[in-house]
């Protein structure tokens, strides 16, 4: 009899049901942005204040506080999203302690009982739920993000969490779920845009001999881009079901999160919500009653770049410097502790129940021919909606920029569009119908990347900015291989040469070569692509380089 | 040598568990700021890892450092966002008010000051950290206020 006992206590029907019997008990929901972006702007201090508020006016039983995942719009943080019964939903921004308590007297606390109107005070605050920002996006993997608890497991079952992977568990074979990933026409989000399930497949094809492990790449090291981090803070519980339903797929026996030590608040998360799995029994052995048996633990990055690349990031797990290896043998082969491993990316395991629970047609519905689903993006630079977005594959950079993204703010233009972080390279203005997937990309010298897309404006110069990624790529470089070393640094001087007016036509030509060197010659995907932002800064915008020639300027 | 049994800790509690070393390097810098040689040396022999495995892994990642920093650690984000927005400016305006370059710390071990790629607030770009705290917005006028600001929290306590 305990038997039952135990599973009806961990039945995930019973927890969603009594979570939204509770959530439906209240008249008002103030969601609280909380995630690094809006902390950092004072949103724990804004959380406490309202907390107070509602306690010193007896309102617990009316008013229920939720600190939530990334919002999206983070240049206007910290946000506030409250929403009464019989009220329309309202979006605040940039608040502080003062407009919080004004929010609350002015407008919450009236508005419990009758409609209310916005009063003139609270107006700078209000942001429109109309704006194009929020009614463009299409939300597949933030669909919670924002809306929810992340560090209630409760709360997610009560959005369908963990359905997917009793869909899998119960009613699927390992096989039919590596199918249906693979009909999805999912591909991984990490950049490299590998078909997941025909990676899925490749792992299950090798037997599992003791250990097998799927490995989780949150190594997020792209300079402007925090799409991943944003995931694991505001939908911990998704990637975590993810990787379960992959590890069932491929039949792994253990998976590992690692991610960048530089995310504190996200391996905090993470960590909370792999505790309450386990207390819940969605860890460990016999899972929801079945056959499978799978644990997850987290490992740290200490700042090192290259550790994205998969073979870098096995050997950082190990306890070793994270240097690449050639491969074959790939990690599906040999991976982790030489034993076969599947590395995925945070987003792409994100996906994957969304996809389980609604069909492979139904995410293949989104997006172009070869690049199906949505893509989340940190749109930054100069740009005046600047934040965190999901758009369906084929949108146009137009579109993103300038109807989600506000355009550039006044009196300056759009001069291009970066994608891909250093190992991608710059789209002028004139491609800015262009819709936005992985081969398009890939046309004008560019790459998907894992989501950063940084707008420039006309002010900026593209021979610095070439420089700077190559900076960064050159200190990054673990050192390894010779083109990447060396190339890297020759590139550098030249580009540094270029800048300070000494630079010769010749030198341009040499540019060209030493980057053709480490494309073909470069162990990894890190010194294979370091040269992108310079061949492409090149490509589409020479007369900069030339006007600080020597004998350069016509 | 209260260091240096929280080393001998970390190695006890570490050495059993699989893809250790990096977390326990990172635990033993948690509490102390930073991982010198006789953390490294307990280490290695609490966990039967050789020494020089030990420094190879410390010197290859950004995050570990092996000297003491200065009290309060400015790190000034150097991600493109921030990059794009002029940071390198308020990058100039700590090291003009300080007298100190990158990766250096001042003489009375209050400030060392640091570059880091991209603190994922690209939002609120320039961002400057701060012992944890985050500026966002950044601009060069607004460098000595912060500075003060921490003399102060350190002339308290």
């Amino acid at each position: 009899m305990a038997d039952i006992d135990l599973e009806k206590r961990f039945d995930i029907h019973e927890i969603a049901k009594n979570k939204l019997a509770e959530i439906e008990k209240f008249v008002c929901n103030i969601y609280c942005c909380h995630s690094t972006g809006c902390k950092s702007s004072g949103s724990d201090d804004i959380l406490d204040l309202i907390k107070n508020i509602v306690a010193e006016h007896k309102l617990e039983e009316k008013i229920r506080i939720v600190a939530t995942g990334c919002m999206g719009l983070c240049a206007q943080g910290p946000l506030i999203r409250v929403e009464i019964k019989g009220q329309q939903d309202r979006l605040f921004k940039r608040i502080d302690l003062n407009a919080a308590k004004l929010i609350m007297e002015k407008y919450v606390i009236p508005a419990l009982d009758k409609k209310v109107a916005i009063v003139k005070e609270l107006e700078p605050f209000v942001l429109s739920l109309d704006l194009p920002f929020f009614k463009k996006q299409e939300k597949v993997v933030l669909k919670n993000a924002g809306h929810m608890d992340p560090e209630d497991i409760s709360e997610y079952m009560a959005r369908g969490g963990y359905l997917a992977l009793e869909k899998a568990l119960k009613t699927m074979t390992p096989a039919q779920v590596v199918d249906e990933i693979k009909r999805s026409g999912l591909r991984g989000r990490g950049g490299g845009g590998f078909s997941t399930g025909m990676k899925w497949e490749l792992a299950a094809k090798v037997p599992t001999v003791d250990e097998k492990f799927i490995i989780c790449n949150g190594d997020e090291g792209d300079p402007g881009a925090y799409m991943d981090r944003s995931i694991l803070e505001g939908d911990p519980h998704a990637v975590i079901e993810g990787m379960m339903i992959a590890a069932y797929a491929i039949g792994a026996t253990e998976g590992w999160f690692y991610v960048r030590a530089e995310y504190p608040l996200a391996v905090e998360r993470l960590q909370k919500a792999i505790k309450a799995c386990k207390k819940n029994l969605l860890l460990g052995n016999n899972i929801m009653g079945t056959n499978f048996s799978f644990n997850i633990d987290i490992r740290l990055g200490a700042g090192a770049f290259v550790c994205g690349e998969e073979t870098a990031l096995i050997h950082s797990i190990e306890g070793a410097r994270g240097t690449p290896r050639p491969r074959p043998p790939y990690p599906t082969n040999k991976g982790l502790w030489e034993k076969p491993s599947c590395v995925n990316n945070v987003e792409t395991l994100a996906n994957v129940s969304k996809i389980l629970l609604k069909g492979a047609d139904w995410f293949a519905s989104f997006g172009t021919e070869t690049s199906k689903g949505t893509k989340v993006f940190a749109l930054t630079g100069q740009v005046e909606h600047s934040g965190l977005i999901e758009v369906p594959m084929g949108t146009t950079i137009n579109e993103i920029v300038n109807e989600i993204g506000g355009g550039v703010p006044a009196g300056k233009k759009l001069k291009a569009v970066q994608t891909g972080g250093p190992s991608g390279g710059v789209i002028p203005a004139k491609y800015m119908d262009m819709p936005v997937c992985y081969e398009e990309l890939k046309k004008v010298g560019s790459i998907m990347g894992s989501g950063g897309m940084i707008v420039i404006d006309d002010s900026s110069d593209m021979v610095s900015l070439a420089k700077f990624y190559l900076d960064f790529t050159v200190d990054e470089s673990c050192g390894k291989c010779a083109p990447c070393r060396i190339g890297g640094r020759q590139m550098l001087a030249l580009l540094d040469k270029i800048n300070r007016g000494k630079g010769k036509k010749k030198d341009l030509e040499l540019l060209r070569r030493i980057a053709f060197a480490m494309q073909k010659a470069s162990l990894c995907g890190l010194g294979q692509t370091a040269p992108n932002p310079v061949l492409s800064t090149l490509k589409f915008y020479e007369s900069e380089y030339t006007n600080k020639l020597v004998d350069g300027k016509e | 040598m209260a260091d240096a049994s929280n080393a001998s800790q970390v190695a006890a509690k570490w050495r059993k568990k699989r893809g250790s070393l990096i977390m326990a390097l990172h635990e033993i810098q948690d509490v102390k700021g930073y991982v010198d040689w006789s953390d490294a040396v307990e280490l290695a022999q609490g966990m039967g890892v050789s020494l020089a495995r030990i420094y190879e892994v410390l010197t290859f990642y950004n995050f570990f450092k092996l000297k003491a920093p200065g009290k309060a650690v400015i790190s000034v984000c150097t991600g493109t966002a921030c990059y794009l927005k002029g940071n390198d400016k308020v990058l100039e305006k700590f090291k003009s008010e300080l007298g100190i370059g990158e990766g250096e710390s001042t003489a009375d071990g209050m400030f060392h000051l640091q570059c880091v790629r991209c603190v994922g607030c690209c939002g609120l770009a320039p961002v400057c950290v701060v012992n944890g705290k985050t500026y966002g917005r950044m601009t060069p006028d607004n460098v000595p206020a912060i500075l003060d600001e921490w003399r102060e929290t350190f002339k308290e306590n």
